[in-house]
């Protein structure tokens, strides 16, 4: 066992940790923060993406041990301050960008990455973005749409005879 | 995952002295040793990661105008930071796998297994790079050694890749559309004297050069150049995704794609 400490959602934490331990079981078994999910645990679904030192990663294909000292952001900590949703939270519940929720974690911590490098994303961007996030309800559709108006961009035909021509 | 040590050295040096130790194996992004161990596939007695080392990590040009990228440089900087220098790299390192694979996959761990699907080994193969290690200098013409096979030595760390810049340069992957890996892919390099042709996807022996084409393409850079030429299937990988003859004929479609986009 050993010693691992880092910021997670700009809390300094820390814990005794194995060599094998993956960032997500530190994340959720460790500090209970349970908001970050294993969905297929092989790097495939994405339902575990956090940010570490602000870039999405798979926390089910880091350890622990490689975040030492890194700033680790999860879904608990995308929330504003007040406790409000964050825009792109209150997007995906605007457009209805979730059903079982699952998946949504990871969806919510890819799609403020992807906003964070690119603000004004196309729908083909935000596709493209989002091949890494697997999602078995919504048919992404309403996911995309509800990442086009976080990042400010009208999506009336979103959806629409713009998907169907695709 | 059976129970192992893990290091996290910050200099090359105390890396070399961690991979000395006993059953150690050196860790990079770990986007394909990770869900290897998960499946029991290997069973370290200790992880050396690499990704602490900074003198690992970054992208220069030297004097020469080679572009040289640290071993353990993710490939969302390679995509970002060589698209100036050698657009055609920067591409391929844009389209593996998925943003968050990106940001924690690295060009020496990609190199270092030698997957036979894989897409920096097309690159470096047909750029004519060379991997540079904690001892010596291995000529991409070297390294590659089949499957999962290379001419790295027990403990021995890639340090950088440093890869002459093409005059013309493209690569045409057709992605299996799950693990996006290359199904097969094609790199082609165009240099003064003559082109260079690498098939990463298709055979059993891993990345190759497809030199008949090398040949009728440094005679006439065009599509139409490899229009008649075949490959044989024998040898060629044959999975549920595709046949050998199936790769075989891909191999032949985008080499002229990548022609036609070079």
């Amino acid at each position: 066992m050993t010693k691992v400490s880092m910021k997670v959602n700009g809390k300094p934490v820390s814990g005794e940790i194995e060599g094998r331990t993956l960032l997500v079981s530190f994340l959720r078994d460790t500090l209970g923060l349970t908001g970050t999910h294993v969905g297929c645990d092989t790097s495939q679904c994405g339902a575990c993406v956090v940010h570490v030192d602000g870039k999405a990663v798979k926390s089910c294909t880091m350890f622990a041990a490689e975040a030492e000292g890194c700033e680790v952001t999860t879904i608990e900590g995308m929330a504003n301050a007040d406790g409000s949703l964050s825009t792109i939270q209150q997007a995906f519940q605007d457009h209805h960008g979730l059903q079982c929720g699952f998946c949504t974690p990871g969806m919510v911590m890819s799609a403020a990455a992807l906003l964070a490098e690119t603000p004004k994303p196309t729908e083909a961007e935000v596709r493209h973005y989002l091949e890494g996030n697997i999602c078995r309800c919504t048919g992404y559709h309403n996911i995309v749409k509800a990442i086009l108006a976080a990042s400010g961009q009208d999506v009336g035909d979103i959806g629409g005879d713009a998907i169907a021509a695709e | 995952m059976y129970a192992f040590e893990i290091d996290r050295p910050t200099t090359l040096d105390a890396a070399v002295t961690a991979l000395g130790q006993e059953e150690a194996q050196a860790l990079g992004g770990g986007q394909t040793l990770i869900p290897a161990l998960k499946q029991r596939l290997a069973s370290p007695a200790r992880l050396v990661s690499l990704t602490g080392i900074d003198e690992l990590k970054g992208i220069c040009v030297a004097d020469d105008g080679a572009l040289c990228i640290g071993a353990a440089t993710s490939h969302a900087t390679v995509a970002a930071e060589a698209a100036a220098t050698y657009p055609a790299l920067a591409d391929l390192a844009a389209h593996i796998g998925d943003p968050a694979v990106r940001n924690r996959g690295t060009i020496g761990g990609s190199l270092a297994n030698n997957d036979p699907s894989a897409c920096y080994p097309a690159a470096v193969l047909a750029s004519g790079a060379t991997i540079r290690t904690n001892t010596r200098e291995i000529a991409a013409d070297d390294y590659f050694e089949g499957m999962f096979a290379t001419a790295l030595e027990e403990g021995e760390i890639i340090t950088e890749i440093r890869f002459p810049v093409p005059e013309q340069a493209a690569y045409v992957k057709f992605a299996q559309p799950a693990s996006r890996f290359a199904l097969v892919g094609v790199f082609i390099a165009r240099f003064g004297d003559g082109v260079r042709v690498a098939v990463t996807g298709a055979s059993e022996d891993g990345v190759f050069r497809w030199t008949e084409a090398e040949a009728a393409l440094s005679d006439d850079f065009r599509p139409e150049a490899v229009a008649g030429l075949s490959v044989d299937p024998e040898g060629m990988i044959g999975d549920l995704h595709g046949s050998p003859e199936y790769r075989a004929h891909l191999i032949r479609v985008l080499t002229g794609r990548a022609v036609a986009a070079a």
